[in-house]
């Protein structure tokens, strides 16, 4: 099976990524970045491979999903890296990642029959596609959160000089979580776009006040809280971080529950 | 060939009084680097002036006449009678002068170990040297190789790394806040040497509007004037809070300044950006539990003093790794230094079979004088590549092996078996 090695490259990566935390030499977190890629790069052909197996998008099994789902994170590290250099947080995403793909080889790989429709298909591809990178941003934010939480604790007790001298400025992480938490919003919010016109297609109805959708409009309404309270007085640092920490706590809260829903 | 040796005096050494008296200025150094050419004994020669140092490396020809050469040339020089300061200088000589001058290159026998001056102080120096033609092959060696150690030793170790005096940690802190120091307005609150510092060093980062509060609101337009900045009065302090980023606070005030209650009412209006208060002044200016607000920091004199603490702890640490690095420079200089003993050996040797050889082929050459000019030239080539396949192992084995043990056991044979003396 192609996942186990990209299971393997996560793990080296990971690994990659904690020796540069305490060594602090450069060529480490570009050898955990490279590995990374490579983790990828075995995981879509894992993807792809399945694809052109079963003929359609392959999310009609939990192991499916949540190999999707850990898809997301690496790639939106990329891109988030192309952006912001933020090093460390290539760890935090091995890490998850590693952690998720792992999760998800010990789950059942029964396909349910339920969507063999193309053109259907083609729309849940699309609403779950959109909706991980948003989730895989979100968790970014929620990583950035917990290393400006830590930094910022040592800060303020004006002692651990360990975590102060590794760790970037707050001012970096809290641009970065705020970043991310609009490129997860934004894809979140086109997401529940699509989902909702799916909804309406297939059962002719908008909202049907499923568990999945109410949750999922819990978190949507928290993440416009936080961006439109930053906006207007400026809440920024400590409490972005919380927020964006419980956020991600809710979403995969709701990931769970319609997991469970779907598949128990 | 050349010993190398240094006289100096550090701040270890002598007290102040006696080094502002050695100290060269650039013209001196200049000027006293001039004496060189009237000297026999004394070949080479660099002056290291600095406010912790004096030191003078030199390459002598004569350890014993050389030493004390130079320390007349300073008493003279100088105009101090030798016996002042005599016996507070150190001489190192040979493989220890070379270490001496690699440790101080590298800052480990500074004062404050890994300041960063210490290196362009050097080229400084090397400088003046060079334009007063002072070093020769060995000195250039040296510090070249000074030069290359310093450097490793900076890249390789975290000598350097972390602040050790009050106005670096704070630009350090400022910088783990705001990411950057650019564009970050300052408030200066009352004076001091130490704030004034801080706030030159933050000037040195790009810092912006620097405001300047004081009581006598002429000391405060002459410290504006200074930084290039602008005075405002006390009371317009709470005003200021709702806009400046680092306040420095160094008042000779018994009160506190800045009270908790002030900061929490413009953290609003500030957008909740955050605010930086370093308070240099005992008793405080800053109210501390302003700390405990989120998005404002405040580090008072103590714990800038404990940060400092711990990041000098750090530096000797690393200073360690440092030494290992000299130790391998100096063993690597010192086999280059060994090897400079047989050039000339190898030199008279090489010019021996080469004249040998030249004689030899120009007798033959006379004699066949059928051959053409090409054939000539082939055999010329081939006498040369004789004579370089010939010497290249004797040669190589003078270079390494020879100077190994004593130096003089194999010049001396070499001399003999090739009867180089005539």
């Amino acid at each position: 099976m192609i996942i186990i090695v990209s299971v393997l490259f996560y793990f080296l990566s990971t690994a990659a990524y904690i020796a540069y935390f305490f060594i602090q030499k450069n060529y480490l977190y570009k050898i955990g970045f490279y590995l990374l890629l490579t983790g990828l790069f075995f995981h879509s052909t894992d993807f792809i491979f399945k694809f052109t197996q079963i003929n359609v998008f392959p999310i009609n099994s939990l192991q499916d999903t949540l190999l999707l789902a850990a898809i997301a994170i690496p790639i939106s590290f990329m891109l988030f890296q192309y952006k912001l250099n933020l090093k460390i947080l290539g760890g935090y995403a091995a890490l998850s990642t590693l952690f998720i793909t792992i999760i998800a080889i010990f789950l059942p790989t029964q396909r349910s029959a339920e969507i063999q429709n193309l053109f259907k298909n083609s729309w849940l591809a699309s609403h779950v596609i959109i909706i991980f990178m948003g989730n895989a941003f979100l968790s970014l934010a929620c990583g950035a959160g917990l290393l400006y939480l830590i930094q910022e604790y040592t800060i303020k007790t004006k002692h651990n000089r360990f975590f102060f001298k590794r760790l970037p400025s707050l001012e970096l992480l809290d641009s970065a979580g705020y970043t991310s938490i609009i490129m997860g919003f934004t894809l979140l919010s086109l997401g529940m776009i699509i989902g909702f016109t799916y909804g309406k297609i297939v059962w002719g109805k908008f909202w049907t006040w499923s568990p999945k959708e109410v949750c999922t409009s819990v978190t949507w309404i928290l993440y416009s809280a936080l961006i439109h309270e930053r906006l207007t007085v400026g809440w920024r640092g400590r409490r972005s971080a919380i927020m964006a920490i419980i956020g991600f706590v809710l979403t995969i809260f709701t990931f769970l529950g319609i997991i469970y829903i779907r598949y128990a | 060939m050349h010993e190398i040796v240094v006289l100096g005096l550090n701040h270890k050494s002598a007290p102040i009084e006696i080094r502002e008296k050695l100290a060269f200025s650039k013209d001196e150094a200049l000027s006293f680097l001039e004496q060189l050419q009237y000297s026999d004994i004394i070949k080479e020669m660099l002056v290291i002036s600095t406010c912790n140092r004096v030191e003078i490396v030199a390459g002598i020809e004569n350890k014993l006449y050389g030493v004390d050469a130079i320390k007349t040339l300073i008493s003279k020089f100088k105009q101090l009678p030798l016996n002042q300061f005599e016996n507070l200088l150190y001489i190192y000589s040979g493989n220890t002068a070379v270490r001496h001058v690699f440790r101080v290159a590298s800052s480990l026998d500074s004062m404050m170990i890994g300041e960063p001056q210490i290196l362009g102080q050097i080229k400084e120096a090397y400088k003046l040297s060079i334009s007063k033609k002072s070093t020769g092959v060995i000195l250039n060696r040296l510090i070249h190789r000074a030069f290359f150690v310093s450097k490793r030793v900076r890249t390789e170790t975290g000598i350097g790394d972390h602040a050790v005096s009050i106005s670096y940690a704070a630009v350090e802190l400022a910088r783990k806040i705001f990411g950057t120091v650019e564009n970050k307005k300052v408030l200066l609150i009352g004076a001091g040497e130490m704030a004034e510092i801080a706030v030159e060093h933050l000037i040195r980062n790009k810092a912006s509007d620097i405001l300047v509060a004081n009581r006598t609101f002429e000391r405060g337009m002459e410290l504006a004037q200074k930084f290039n900045g602008k005075a405002i009065s006390f009371e317009e302090i709470d005003g200021a809070l709702k806009f400046v980023d680092i306040i420095i606070s160094s008042t000779a005030s018994p009160d506190i300044v800045i009270s908790r209650d002030k900061v929490k009412g413009v953290m609003r209006p500030r957008k909740n950006r955050p605010i930086f208060f370093i308070d240099i002044a005992v008793p405080r200016d800053i109210d501390p539990e302003i700390n405990k607000i989120d998005n404002a920091y405040v580090y008072d004199i103590d714990d800038l003093s404990g940060i400092i603490e711990e990041n000098i702890e750090e530096r000797q640490k690393e200073a360690f790794k440092a030494e290992r690095i000299i130790d391998e420079a100096v063993v690597n200089f010192s086999k280059w230094y060994e090897s400079l003993a047989m050039v000339p050996t190898i030199i008279d040797l090489k010019n021996k079979i080469e004249s040998l050889a030249q004689c030899e082929l120009s007798k033959t050459l006379h004699s066949l004088k059928h051959l053409s000019n090409n054939d000539s030239q082939a055999i010329t080539i081939m006498t040369r590549a004789i004579i370089n396949k010939i010497l290249h192992d004797p040669i190589s084995f003078l270079k390494t092996d020879g100077c190994q043990i004593d130096k003089t056991v194999y010049t001396d044979l070499t001399r003999k078996l090739f009867k180089l003396d005539g």
